[in-house]
């Protein structure tokens, strides 16, 4: 590999100065001619039968443009399963089913509109916990699957299940073994800047979208079949991204708000516009899923594992997005977190009327690191060593096959563990610090690192069009939403091209201009990005020296002469033009163009745009340069009924280490100090790696310690910032020592792997871990409240 | 039935006619096309809508806009300089990596701003209660806080600098 000269840099966001200056347009921002705003009516019942509409004062207000409901617009079902509905007929599933919509003039009309309109209800029988949904004789939430076959049970019809080795001879190699059951709750993304939408038809029947998405192309996809049950076969539907304010999962799927907003559209032949307000985002848009784990696990005399049984049970709310997928990736920690032979795994998906789930960050990875790493730390204590040394003695290494097929390419786990236990002086702390409540604790992670195949495709193209000025546009179809895409692929394309990053300019993304790409999760958006980058740059080499030697030689000589007249007394080396101008004796770099053998003379180098200009302007022979590559990760879409196969092209593995001091009297958690230590393969960009730890570490907080959606029968109880609390300033108070191992993985582009998510996936374990430590006592329901925590220490002194 | 409104934002007179109910936040993003501003809860719970007025951090979500009759507004806009030069609080969160999503960043820069105005030398834990109305989703602060030193200390030598 050459020199790197700008991956790895500390060089700032591209997309940093205009946000700085309030010039990034987010959807709140947009608007477009004849803009209508559209409003949503929700339901008020968990689950109910609708008796009547009635729209009649809505409809009559000034201002308002229509009126919609299910009975007088197209079926379009949504959903993963196609088990949920853009407006609902005859039956609400849960609080926030949509029921009717309008469109106004402005947002306020729309709002009172929505207000005007009256729903009877006959409320009907409704199940809030997946045990009362499993319960025989439970009322069914869907009496009938997409394909209106009778469903017999609330089970969800999505089959994860593993198995491996032989658990018996696992349980009777063990010397002890742990066991409990763990849950982590619903919670918000959160996101700042809220979900929203503007549909625009034209008068053939095309879409054009502005979406809060992470999925530009499966969202086209999703519309073009809307659009299709809306009698408008054969049309388009172009995505436009404009910038997100955040998204965590958000954009997995498309909502019943974007195709509430294409049928108001359609309807009234104007721009219609939703943007939910923060109190529709908390209490109607999906949060992650909650989950109940149950975990047991063995290990010999020495401390090794020796098997490992997990089963979830997931409450996934009245409908299915792909969230409803979390069990591949549970699978991942299940079974690749340390070496473990014998493997059970075992996910059960419930239909129940409360908010339907969708994605977050992890995407079921910290639901199942939670149980396995405080029952690790329970282990160790069983067996009577250091629960970082029991990690170190189990730790994953490469060149690992583990029971689910993945290939362990390469590992910094160890170089994790040994630099966690380096910064938080684990062995004159461990154990030693009761006396003053305070403990460390430490867990790990493995996630995907190279994409994670979920979807028959999982790649995603780049097309690099040079112009006449030396500008690079790249077009990719993957979102920036703040993570950092555009600086890494900026430095990312400069560096395979060879030109100057501030020459490289990130197109919108937009499904008419870019290439197909599966969507930005699973940590992949740099790793897919930079691969298909790295490729089309290769093209693009090529065809440039190609071209350039036909011109080199009567381009130099012109420099040359230029070159003496300013420089009279100039004697140029002798030096043979024809020979100089082979493809493969010219060079790249810095968007300066130059012989190999004689890279110093300044009058042989042409800058890019000027050579870009002399190979477009030759008469007939005139050439642009725009080149492509698509990219497929070397992986392969598992076996979900077996969950086998080696679902990503690598795998990042990290640790995450706290000391807390513990308030025994008010239950408050005090963090003194983190480590976040991540196997990353390569830096891309230190800044923007550091700022999605940093980012990462903080969720991972909130969801140990604070947030949770409180509901009631299906009604989100605390639909604001004020009744649920994400992480403010005041909670980041505490030093973060953070470590990259850099493990220069074969399928990484520049070595790099994913990064995303894995920030928040051990943070409520070690969080946990470090608190027993601190004071004895273990919480096995997040959050960790300061009331849970005073409630334990009072059972423990009771005893 | 609509009333006048005359207040100064970003140094130019502005009058124009608003609803009595109109927040501030609604005139600036509104008529004024200050999107800069942003509306993160409508509840003055997550200083997405930071402005200042008189110098002052408020949530513009939260205030009637006739309240800032014959006032100063500031919003991000404003702190932009001829030729798109970026204020040093603003430079200062694009080199220290304070922004990532962005939705944050014009409310918390406005806030910092406002501190900085204040105490030319602020400690972490002064920028931390200086920040402490501003949510942020993305960067778990640490690159803010940063920020907010780094701009501080720029401030500080370009005073000094102009004094010597």
């Amino acid at each position: 590999m050459r020199e790197l000269r700008y991956v790895g840099t500390d060089t700032v966001r591209p997309d940093a100065a205009d946000k700085a200056a309030g010039r990034a347009y987010y959807i709140h921002d947009l608007s477009r001619p004849g803009m209508l705003w559209g409003k949503v009516k929700f339901a008020e019942h968990a689950s109910a039968r609708i008796k009547h509409i009635d729209t009649s004062r809505a409809e009559r207000l000034p201002g308002v443009r229509a009126v919609i409901t299910a009975y007088d617009t197209p079926e379009l079902r949504i959903g993963f399963l196609r088990d949920n509905f853009a407006l609902k007929r005859d039956r609400v599933r849960q609080f926030r089913d949509e029921v009717a919509a309008v469109a106004a003039i402005d947002p306020d009309i729309a709002a009172e509109a929505v207000e005007l309109i009256r729903v009877e209800y006959e409320p009907l029988p409704a199940v809030f916990t997946p045990e009362e949904a499993l319960a025989e004789g439970a009322p069914l939430v869907h009496e009938r699957d997409a394909d209106g076959r009778p469903v017999t049970s609330n089970l969800l019809p999505v089959q994860v299940h593993h198995e491996s080795g032989d658990m018996a001879a696992g349980e009777r190699a063990s010397k002890y073994v742990v066991e409990g059951e763990f849950s982590t709750p619903l919670i918000q993304q959160a996101c700042m800047g809220t979900a929203g939408c503007i549909a625009e038809m034209d008068t053939r029947g095309n879409l054009t979208m502005w979406a809060k998405t992470q999925i530009p192309f499966l969202a086209q996809k999703d519309f073009v079949r809307a659009l299709e049950a809306m009698g408008l076969g054969g049309s388009n539907a172009r995505v436009i991204v404009p910038a997100l304010g955040g998204a965590f999962g958000t954009g997995l799927d498309t909502h019943a708000y974007e195709y509430i907003a294409i049928l108001l559209a359609h309807r009234t032949g104007r721009p219609v516009k939703i943007v939910y307000d923060r109190r529709e985002e908390f209490a109607n848009l999906s949060p992650r899923q909650s989950a109940r784990t149950r975990v047991v696990q063995g290990c010999d005399a020495s401390g090794r594992l020796t098997f490992r049984k997990v089963e979830v049970l997931q409450d996934n709310g009245a409908y299915t997005s792909w969230g409803a997928t979390y069990p591949t990736v549970m699978l991942i920690p299940a079974t690749s977190l340390y070496k473990v032979p014998n493997v059970w795994f075992d996910a059960k998906l419930v239909y129940t009327n409360n908010t339907y789930a969708q994605a977050m960050r992890g995407y079921g990875n910290p639901e199942v690191t939670w149980p396995i790493e405080c029952l690790l730390d329970e282990l160790a204590e069983k067996v009577g060593i250091d629960p970082l040394e029991m990690r170190l003695i189990n730790k994953n290494t490469p060149g690992e096959k583990t029971p689910m097929g993945l290939d362990i390419t390469t590992c910094g786990l160890g170089e994790c563990l040994e630099f966690a236990k380096q910064s938080l002086d684990w062995e004159a702390k461990h154990g030693k610090q009761r006396g003053k409540a305070r403990g460390v604790g430490v867990a790990s992670l493995v996630h995907v690192g190279g994409s994670g195949r979920i979807y028959r495709s999982d790649g995603g193209g780049v097309i690099l069009k040079l112009d006449d000025f030396g500008n690079v546009n790249v077009s990719y179809g993957g979102v920036e939403m703040g993570q950092g895409l555009h600086a890494a692929l900026t430095l990312g394309v400069a560096e395979a091209l060879g030109v100057l990053p501030e020459k490289v300019c990130i197109n919108q993304t937009d499904t008419a201009t870019c290439p197909w790409d599966v969507g930005t999760h699973a940590s992949r958006g740099a790793f897919i990005a930079l691969n298909a980058a790295i490729r089309a740059a290769d093209k693009a080499r090529k065809k440039i020296f190609a071209l350039a030697s036909e011109i080199y030689a009567s381009e130099t000589q012109k420099s040359l002469a230029a070159h003496k007249k300013k420089n009279p007394g100039y004697e140029p080396p002798a030096y043979d033009f024809a020979a100089a101008a082979r493809a493969d004796n010219l060079e790249l770099r810095d968007g300066q163009l130059f012989p190999k053998d004689a890279p110093n003379e300044p009058w042989l180098h042409i800058e890019i745009g000027k050579l870009l200009r002399a190979l477009h302007f030759r008469g007939r022979e005139g050439q642009m340069i725009v080149e492509e590559a698509f990219y497929e990760p070397p992986s392969t879409l598992p076996d979900w009924s077996k969950g086998v196969g080696n679902m990503s092209a690598s795998y990042a593995y990290g640790v995450q280490a706290f000391e807390v001091e513990v308030d025994t009297e008010t239950g408050d958690v005090k963090i003194l100090k983190a480590v976040s230590a991540h196997d990353v393969g390569r830096v891309l960009n230190q800044q923007t790696l550091r700022g999605q730890v940093q980012g990462g570490l903080a969720q991972g907080i909130g969801y140990a310690l604070y947030e949770e959606v409180k509901t009631h029968e299906g009604r989100v109880l605390n639909p604001s910032f004020t009744d649920y609390k994400i992480p403010t300033v005041h909670e980041m108070a505490f030093p973060v020592d953070i470590f990259f191992a850099e493990t220069d993985d074969p399928a990484g582009p520049f070595g790099a792997k994913g990064v995303g998510e894995p920030g928040l996936v051990p943070t409520a374990p070690a969080l946990a871990n470090a608190i027993y430590d601190a004071v004895g006592i273990r919480i096995r329901d997040l959050p960790i409240t300061p009331e849970k925590i005073v409630m334990a220490l009072k059972a423990k002194k009771k005893g | 039935m609509s009333v006048t409104l005359s207040f100064e934002v970003n140094g130019e007179p502005a009058r124009l006619s608003v609803e009595p109910h109109a927040r501030l936040v609604d005139v600036l993003r509104g008529p004024l096309g200050l999107v800069g501003t942003k509306e993160g809860c409508s509840n003055g719970e997550c200083g997405a809508c930071t402005v200042l007025v008189d110098g002052r951090p408020v949530c513009s979500c939260l205030l009637p806009a006739l309240e800032v009759e014959g006032k100063q507004v500031t919003t991000i806009e404003g702190l932009v300089g001829p030729g798109g030069k970026l204020s040093e609080v603003q430079q200062a969160f694009v080199d220290k990596g304070g922004i990532q999503c962005g939705f944050c960043s014009p409310g918390m820069i406005l806030s910092a701003h406002a501190l900085l105005e204040q105490n030319p030398s602020p400690s972490d834990a002064d920028v931390r209660d200086a920040l402490t109305g501003n949510l942020c989703r993305c960067t778990g602060y640490a690159q803010i806080v940063e920020s907010v030193q780094l701009a501080a200390s720029t401030k500080r030598q370009k005073k000094g600098a102009d004094h010597a």
